[in-house]
């Protein structure tokens, strides 16, 4: 089964990789840019009998690694 | 004084200042550390103190220290930690430990995004502990910083504790100690450059007292850190 973790910012945690990309598209004149927040996506391939299985075993993964969730959330998509 | 402390410095793939704090520990105490592998499962034989060093363990892959926080030898550092065993981070290691969970808060990417490696001043904010005995209380020290990502920050309630229960162990400053205005190079909250654990055995910090012991390199204000250290 594959999976997609995304993992972002809580809203409120200072973000300067974003501002620094939301800069550089303004600058290249890419326009009705409000504003962008960098995360990370990471593509899963995971053993297990069904969705709610693979879905408990992801969330694991993420409060054990992936995410730190003192200043990040984290989302589990399906293909 | 009795016989030094056993000292334990843990190397992990991409950690690079193990031979500053080496030299900090040896020349402090008389002794030489012992290097411990990541992948050990256990610390030498009557080990006191446990230095994380600074460096980029594992690239600063997925976040910094998140991957070597979860190293074989981390067991042991925590079994040492909860026995009341001194355990010192710096740099990359303060950010292992947050993200070990032996201290709270985590280290953000600096406010003005760049790497900032420079001098630094910092206020001793509690010279009580195994840690800072060689300092007074609110003296300005001069060390050495060099991170990209040290901006300290944690939520409101751990903020308020760690301010109430005396846990903020230095905070960035001038050179006459007063903080604010320029002195923060990172954005860290509250301008927080160390914190302790809850019982004052885990100190993280991100400067580099390791690298301020000779004269030839600008300064010997990182000695009293490891003088008490020896002492403990």
């Amino acid at each position: 089964m594959k999976a997609r973790v995304i993992v972002t910012l809580k809203s409120g945690v200072l973000d300067p990789q974003g501002k620094a990309i939301e800069g550089a598209l303004k600058s290249l004149g890419v326009g009705g840019i409000g504003s962008v927040r960098q995360g990370k996506v990471f593509d899963i391939e995971i053993d297990a009998p069904d969705r709610e299985a693979a879905n408990r075993k992801l969330s694991e993964a993420c409060e054990k690694l992936l995410a730190n969730t003192i200043v990040e959330d984290y989302a589990i998509d399906h293909e | 004084m009795n016989s030094p402390p056993r000292a334990a410095v843990i190397l992990f793939p991409g950690s690079n200042r193990e031979g500053d704090v080496a030299r900090a520990l040896r020349q402090a105490s008389g002794a030489p550390p012992t290097i411990v592998w990541h992948d050990d499962r256990s610390l030498p034989e009557g080990t006191d103190l446990v230095v994380l060093p600074g460096g980029f363990s594992y690239g600063d892959y997925l976040r910094c220290g998140a991957i070597a926080a979860r190293a074989r030898i981390m067991d042991a550092v925590r079994a040492h930690a909860a026995r009341g065993g001194l355990v010192l981070g710096i740099c990359n290691g303060f950010q292992i430990l947050c993200e070990a969970g032996l201290l709270p808060g985590v280290l953000m990417r600096n406010a003005g995004r760049r790497f900032v490696c420079k001098m630094q001043y910092l206020r001793v904010e509690n010279a009580s502990t195994p840690f800072t005995r060689g300092y007074a209380r609110g003296q300005a020290i001069k060390v050495a910083i060099a991170h990209g990502e040290g901006n300290y920050t944690v939520d409101s309630t751990g903020l308020a504790e760690l301010e109430r229960s005396g846990r903020v162990a230095f905070r960035y400053c001038d050179a006459a100690g007063v903080l604010g205005g320029g002195a923060n190079p990172n954005g860290s909250m509250n301008e927080i450059a160390g914190v302790y654990n809850e019982t004052f055995n885990v100190l993280g910090l991100m400067p580099h007292p390791e690298n301020l012991i000779d004269p030839l390199v600008g300064g010997i204000d990182g000695r009293g850190m490891f003088r008490a250290l020896a002492a403990a």
